[in-house]
């Protein structure tokens, strides 16, 4: 409890800046909705038979988990941002504002169209009689009339949306969009329960005192003589949005661009390249919690600069090779192969490996006899295995079960943070654990070996995009590293932004790891 | 009460209207002349087709086939949004615009005809008096009127850009039976006064026959009778006309009798 009011502070620390990101995408997006639901309204009004095909539509859109549909954005952009790069020879960012902005606006349309549609259709017939019998145009109608009656309904619809777009903006962190979803994504994490619930409770509030905002534009705009009043509320969001606008820009320092994916050790690596960068008077920021199918296309395009890779992720998922050579070939293929088809360049490896090993608890091994994968298979059937959300779907998965025949009675899919407790505990008999993860010596696991060598080597790598792989400066401020960080380094750093007690921030955990490196003495 | 011999204002001729290709017709080969200045009652049953007939005179609804020609003109050739600021139009659900105030529910349709703001000033002052509302009700949002005083304003609005021919459907449905009597009668001399055009939809032959010049009686798509009220009252052809037509004097006699008795 005693770390409650440092961490506090350096949450709160983090606030204009996640806090500013996280307005300007929501008010950008429920604008862009609210722009591109207008003429789909008018569309449903004007061919009311189509009604339910329009609502359809946008139905359609809003049952896409939302984690799903901003990921989509970004290999779309992608192709997009090539085609106008070859037409036009300037192409634009994929990654981040645009993607989070598309997916967030086609969001935010089921609200706004269905009450504009349902609050029309439900004005008066008589008084719509009235209306053009008095010779008003249909137009006129819908303006003067229609409009004006159904706005109580709309604007239900309108404050629906901006919740639910505030709401899900927290996602567009994975899509490299900084957002309040920064503080829940990497307090997940590294169990930073302080950082999840400033971040919950910030997108809260924002969505409470934007409805109540909205509520008021409502209030004014429909009380009698408020002209000047909409006006003036109108020009204070307005203004409100430009500083968030410039806010954001001040931001945006240019300079290079670190990525990470959303795991403590990504953290704590995309620190300490901050941190060298910066020791080497270079401008960087940083975009963590990407996916990490998405951060290796982003790299290519351009969108991130510089993030640590693992030879067997590209081997398997972007190589699709299913052989498993031996460590230094992999490494090399892998170089060679980034840079023949995409112009990137792997900077060289950090000395450690982050691979998939199954893992137990040493006393269970040991009463059961198991040293290696191939011990454990006979008894597989009657025990149950637990791992990450990917593993089970991935090739080297299939691979031991062919190699091995392994065949468990169970295979439960969970957060990577609860898997290590939960084999501690005897929830499940094993896990599919991470090398370099510190909790494999903090639970008391040994991990199983692989002597059919099934398991593809995954050794840590600095990759560089195309743009920088012949940047001097970033290449002699990130040499050092190449070589420095053995797997006993790394599950300490690992260990000390994980562990329950004595948290360290990946900040602090990247500078012990940089003094352990370069000799300059351990702070522990 | 005889309006004086003129140029039809209204022509309906051989009027059949459907509202679906393979259903019945709504009305089958209507034909009715509407003389200007006269006073027409048009009644019969529930889904005769009397509220169909009056919407085809300002277009709100189209004929399937046949012609309408008002003041000489077939409407099918006109603008139909021009036509209907030309024409008042009331009807049951009176539909005032419930978020404007009465002022500017009566000044919707000279304000679409662009009329200068004074001049729209003028003439809301002028027909609130017309209509035997206190000026004061200008500021008024409808919710808070009665319903007499809503049926005034929907009146002011149908008469404000002075149209020569005004429809109603039975414009006086929604009130009590004295504001109702005060309403129709208000309503016949302001008729007689502005030199007014008048189809009304009736369902009571009472108020039908002390206010209408002629009256045309219809029955299933069709006019079964049209003739000037005293002939019809006197004269009809049709026995179902007939015992229409006697239901005001019996209903009469009959309170004449419990008059008498008490």
């Amino acid at each position: 409890m005693e770390q409650l009011a440092p961490r506090l502070s350096d949450a709160l620390a983090h606030l204009p800046d996640y806090l500013g990101a996280h307005v300007l995408l929501s008010a950008s997006a429920l604008l862009l909705g609210l722009f591109l639901s207008a003429p789909l309204s008018l569309a449903a009004l004007r061919w009311r038979n189509h009604a339910g095909l329009i609502l359809g539509g946008a139905a359609v859109i809003q049952t896409i988990p939302s984690l799903a549909l901003l990921a989509l954005f970004y290999p779309l952009l992608l192709l997009l941002s090539s085609a106008t790069r070859s037409l036009t020879g300037a192409g634009f960012s994929a990654l981040g504002f645009l993607p989070s902005l598309l997916a967030l606006s086609l969001y935010s349309m089921l609200p706004i169209l269905r009450n504009t549609v349902t609050g029309i259709l439900g004005v008066d017939a008589a008084v719509k009689e009235a209306a053009l019998g008095a010779g008003m145009t249909p137009f006129q109608t819908l303006i003067k009339i229609e409009l004006p009656l159904a706005l109580p309904v709309i604007m239900a619809g309108i404050r629906t949306a901006s919740v639910l777009v505030i709401g899900t903006a927290t996602l567009s962190t994975p899509v490299g969009q900084t957002s309040l979803g920064n503080y829940i994504f990497s307090g997940l994490q590294t169990q930073n329960w302080v950082d999840v619930l400033v971040g919950c409770v910030a997108a809260a509030l924002l969505a409470l005192v934007v409805d109540r905002i909205l509520a008021l534009l409502e209030s004014i705009a429909r009380g009698r003589g408020g002209r000047q009043r909409l006006a003036a509320a109108s020009t204070a969001i307005a203004l409100i949005l430009c500083a968030g606008a410039v806010a954001a820009d001040f931001r945006s320092v240019p300079g290079y661009v670190i990525g990470a994916k959303g795991f403590p050790e990504q953290y704590i690596l995309a620190a300490l390249i901050d941190q060298r960068l910066t020791a080497a008077g270079l401008n960087s920021s940083t975009r963590n919690d990407l996916g990490s199918a998405l951060i290796f296309r982003a790299l290519t395009a351009g969108d991130v600069d510089v993030y640590v890779d693992y030879t067997g992720t590209i081997w398997t998922n972007e190589m699709h090779r299913r052989d498993t050579p031996a460590r230094n070939i992999v490494l090399e293929d892998v170089s060679a192969w980034v840079r023949e088809h995409y112009g990137a360049r792997v900077l060289g490896p950090l000395g450690f490996e982050n691979a998939y090993v199954l893992a137990m608890r040493r006393d269970k091994a040991e009463s059961l006899g198991v040293r290696s994968i191939a011990d454990l298979a006979p008894l597989s059937p009657s025990l149950t295995v637990g791992g990450d959300y990917e593993i089970f779907r991935r090739p080297e998965w299939q691979q031991l079960h062919a190699a091995y025949g392994l065949d468990f009675k169970d295979e439960r899919q969970m957060q990577p943070l609860f898997m290590y407790k939960a084999v501690a505990d005897g929830d499940v008999d094993a896990i599919t654990a991470f090398s370099s993860d510190g909790r494999i010596a903090q639970y008391g696991l040994v991990t199983l070996a692989d002597p059919k060598n099934v398991i593809p080597p995954y050794d840590a790598i600095l990759l560089l995009s195309p743009r920088r792989s012949n940047d001097r400066a970033l290449i002699s401020a990130l040499h050092p590293l190449i070589g420095k960080i053995d797997v006993e380094k790394m599950r300490g750093a690992n260990l000390a932004v994980s562990r329950e007690n004595q948290q360290s921030s990946p900040a602090s955990a990247a500078r012990d790891l940089w003094r352990e490196i370069s000799g300059g003495g351990s702070s522990e | 009460m005889t309006a004086s011999p003129t140029n039809p204002a209204i022509e309906i001729d051989e009027v059949w209207k459907t509202y679906s290709p393979d259903g019945g017709f709504v009305l089958c080969g209507v034909s009715l002349a509407v003389e200007a200045r006269s006073f027409v009652a048009l009644t019969g049953t529930s889904g005769s087709g009397k509220t169909t007939l009056l919407k085809l005179i300002n277009r709100l609804i189209e004929p399937s086939r046949g012609t309408v020609r008002v003041e000489g003109a077939d409407i099918a050739a006109t603008n139909a949004v021009l036509l209907r600021r030309r024409i008042g139009y009331v009807f049951q659900g009176v539909g005032l615009f419930p978020h404007l105030t009465v002022a500017e529910n009566i000044s919707i349709t000279p304000t679409l005809l662009k009329w200068d703001r004074s001049a729209i000033a003028r003439r809301v002052d002028e027909l609130l008096d017309l209509v035997q509302l206190p000026r004061a009700l200008n500021t008024r949002l409808p919710p808070t009127l009665s319903g007499g005083q809503a049926q005034r304003v929907g009146l002011a609005r149908a008469l404000a850009a002075k149209p020569g021919i005004v429809l109603m459907d039975e414009p006086f449905g929604a009130v009590d039976p004295i504001t109702r009597d005060a309403l129709g009668r208000d309503y016949r001399a302001l008729h007689d006064a502005l030199g007014l055009t008048t189809i009304m939809i009736s369902h009571d032959m009472m108020e039908a026959v002390l206010l209408a010049d002629r009256i045309a009686v219809m029955d299933s798509g069709e006019v079964v009778e049209y003739g000037e009220t005293a002939d019809l009252l006197s004269r009809p052809r049709h026995n179902s006309v007939r015992r229409l037509m006697r239901m005001p004097l019996e209903q009469a006699e009959r309170v004449g009798r419990l008059a008498g008795l008490s």
